[in-house]
C-alpha cells in the first residue's frame, strides 16, 4: 500500500480519524442507552406492579403526539444505525491494522497499553453476540429459559435470572461492557479532541473509570439480587 | 559479558528474511547498544560474513536515525534511542532478540534497517510553514504566549524515528503527525496552513497504509522524547476543525 506520491484532493472526511469520530459518537450514543436501561431495570426492585407499569409508560410516553411505542421505536432506529456505524468503523479499523503490520514481530511486549484497551476489539464481538441473544431472550421472540410464560416482564425476568448459568452469562457480558467502557470513554474523549492536556487526559480516564462501574455494576444488581432470592415473584 | 543476539537478517527488500543467532564475548556495560553491534560486524566481516546492517547516524541520541526492536520494545527498555541505550541494561548470559521497525508502511531494505520516506511524505503533506525567506522578521512583531511556546518547543523535539509506529499495535502515525500538527499549530506562524495541514498529512498517513488510532498509549511509552498522547488528542481537534470549516 506504500506510496511514493503525495494525495491529491485530500479530504478530511475520508479518513481514519473521520471514522474514529464516527465510531465514538455512536459509542456515546450507546452509553446514554444503557444508562436509561440501567435505570429502567433498577425499577426491579421497586417491585412487580412499580416495573411493569414502567415498561408500558415506555410505550405510552409522548401520546397522543407519538403514536403507541413512538419513541421506542425512533429509539430503536437510532440504536441500529448507531451499531452499524460502530460496527463499519470498528471492522474497517481492524483491516487497517492487520494490513499496517503483516509481518509480525517475534517478540513484542506491551509496554502501557490497559488490558481493556487491548480487549477491546473481542470484546466488542462478544458484547455483539451478548446483544442478540439478549434481544431474542426479552424482545424478539422472547424466551423464558425457565418454561414459563413470557408476556409479563417482572416475572420473565425474575424466572430468567433464578437460572445460575443465565446469571452467569450476564455477569460475564457486564464484565465485557465495563472493559468496554473503562477504554472507550477515554478513547472517545480522545477522538473528540477533548484531552489536550495532561490534566483532561486524567479525568478522561477517571469517567472511564467511573462509567464503567456505575453502568456494569448497576446492571449487574437485578440479576445477582434475583438470584440470591432478595428479588422474587 | 557473553550475550546471545538473535537478529533478523534479510539480504534485501525482494527476499524473505529470517533470525540468525550470533554468540558474542567481551561486551562491555560501558558500551552503547550500537557499538555492541559494532563489535559483532568487526568480529562478522574478520570472519567473511556479511555485517548486520542498521542505522544510525549521530549516535548523539538527536538526530532520529537509529531505531530497533530490541526484546519486544521500541529502543529497548529505557526511555532512549538505540544509539544512547548502554549494555548495563543487559546482564551477563542474556538473550537480546533484535528486529527491525515492523511495519508495511516502513518496508525493510536490507538486515535492520527500514525505509522511513514514509514520514518524509507526510512532512511534505502539510508539516511545513511558509514563509519568505532571505530577511529574518524582528522576533519580537509576533509574541507567542509562554505556555504556547514551552509546548510547541516540548512537541518539536520529535526526531521522527518511528519508535511510535514499531509499538503501535495498529502500525499508526499518530504520535508523530500529532506532535508535528501541535507543534506548528501552537504557534501564530501555523495558523494560516492549519486546515490544509491536517487533512494533508493525514491523507498522506492513510495512504502510506499506518494504521488508525485506537488510543492505547503503546507509542507514548516508546517515545524516546517523551511525546505525550494529547498531541493526538490535538491532532483530532484540528481535523475535526477542518470538517467544519469544509476541508
Amino acid at each position: 500500500m506504500a506510496t511514493t506520491t503525495l494525495v491529491k484532493g485530500a479530504r478530511s472526511t475520508r479518513s481514519t480519524i473521520a471514522l474514529k469520530m464516527l465510531m465514538a459518537v455512536s459509542g456515546i450514543i450507546f452509553i446514554l442507552f444503557v444508562l436509561l436501561h440501567m435505570y429502567g431495570n433498577l425499577k426491579a426492585f421497586a417491585g412487580h406492579d412499580a416495573y411493569n407499569t414502567y415498561a408500558e409508560h415506555l410505550r405510552t410516553i409522548g401520546e397522543p403526539m407519538l403514536p403507541h411505542a413512538g419513541l421506542l421505536w425512533v429509539i430503536r432506529v437510532v440504536l441500529v444505525v448507531a451499531l452499524v456505524v460502530h460496527v463499519y468503523a470498528a471492522v474497517t479499523l481492524w483491516q487497517r491494522a492487520g494490513k499496517a503490520r503483516t509481518v509480525k514481530y517475534q517478540v513484542k511486549k506491551n509496554a502501557a497499553s490497559s488490558f481493556s484497551s487491548r480487549f477491546m476489539r473481542w470484546g466488542g464481538l462478544t458484547l455483539l453476540l451478548f446483544i442478540v441473544w439478549h434481544l431474542l431472550e426479552f424482545t424478539v421472540p422472547k424466551v423464558n429459559v425457565a418454561g414459563g410464560a413470557t408476556n409479563d416482564p417482572y416475572n420473565l425476568l425474575v424466572d430468567s435470572f433464578d437460572v445460575w448459568w443465565l446469571t452467569l452469562i450476564y455477569l460475564v457480558a457486564m464484565v465485557t461492557l465495563g472493559l468496554h467502557l473503562h477504554h472507550g470513554v477515554w478513547s472517545a474523549s480522545q477522538t473528540l479532541g477533548l484531552t489536550n492536556n495532561a490534566k483532561a487526559r486524567r479525568n478522561a480516564k477517571t469517567l472511564g473509570w467511573i462509567v464503567a462501574v456505575v453502568i456494569a455494576g448497576g446492571f449487574s444488581l437485578v440479576p445477582l439480587f434475583v438470584l440470591f432470592g432478595v428479588i422474587t415473584k | 559479558m557473553r550475550l546471545t543476539l538473535k537478529i533478523w537478517r534479510q539480504p534485501n527488500a525482494e527476499s524473505a528474511g529470517a533470525m540468525h543467532t550470533y554468540e558474542i564475548d567481551g561486551v562491555s556495560e560501558d558500551m552503547s547498544f550500537l557499538e555492541m553491534l559494532d563489535v559483532l560486524n568487526e568480529d562478522l566481516i574478520a570472519k567473511d560474513e556479511d555485517p548486520v546492517a542498521f542505522d544510525s547516524d549521530c549516535r548523539e541520541g538527536i538526530c532520529g536515525m537509529c531505531g530497533l526492536m530490541i526484546n519486544g520494545q521500541a529502543h529497548g527498555p529505557e526511555v532512549t534511542t538505540t544509539c544512547q541505550l548502554h549494555m548495563r541494561s543487559f546482564k551477563d548470559g542474556d538473550e537480546i532478540v533484535i528486529e527491525p521497525w515492523r511495519a508495511d508502511a516502513f518496508p525493510v531494505m536490507k538486515d535492520l534497517v527500514v525505509d522511513r520516506g514514509a514520514f518524509d511524505r507526510i512532512i511534505q503533506a502539510g508539516g511545513f510553514i511558509s514563509v519568505n525567506t532571505g530577511s529574518a522578521p524582528e522576533a519580537h512583531s509576533v509574541p507567542v504566549p509562554r505556555d504556547d511556546a514551552m509546548r510547541a518547543f516540548n512537541v518539536a523535539t520529535c526526531i521522527g524515528c518511528g519508535a511510535c509506529v514499531a509499538a503501535c499495535p495498529n502500525g499508526s502515525a499518530s504520535l508523530f503527525m500529532g506532535a508535528k500538527i501541535t507543534h506548528l499549530g501552537e504557534l501564530p506562524q501555523g495558523q494560516p496552513e492549519r486546515d490544509n495541514r491536517v487533512v494533508g498529512m493525514v491523507a498522506q498517513h492513510d495512504a502510506e497504509g499506518f494504521g488508525g488510532c485506537t488510543n492505547i498509549g503503546e507509542c507514548t511509552a516508546a517515545c524516546p522524547k517523551e511525546i505525550p498522547l494529547d498531541v493526538i488528542s490535538r491532532l483530532n481537534w484540528d481535523l475535526h476543525a477542518a470538517m467544519r470549516h469544509g476541508h
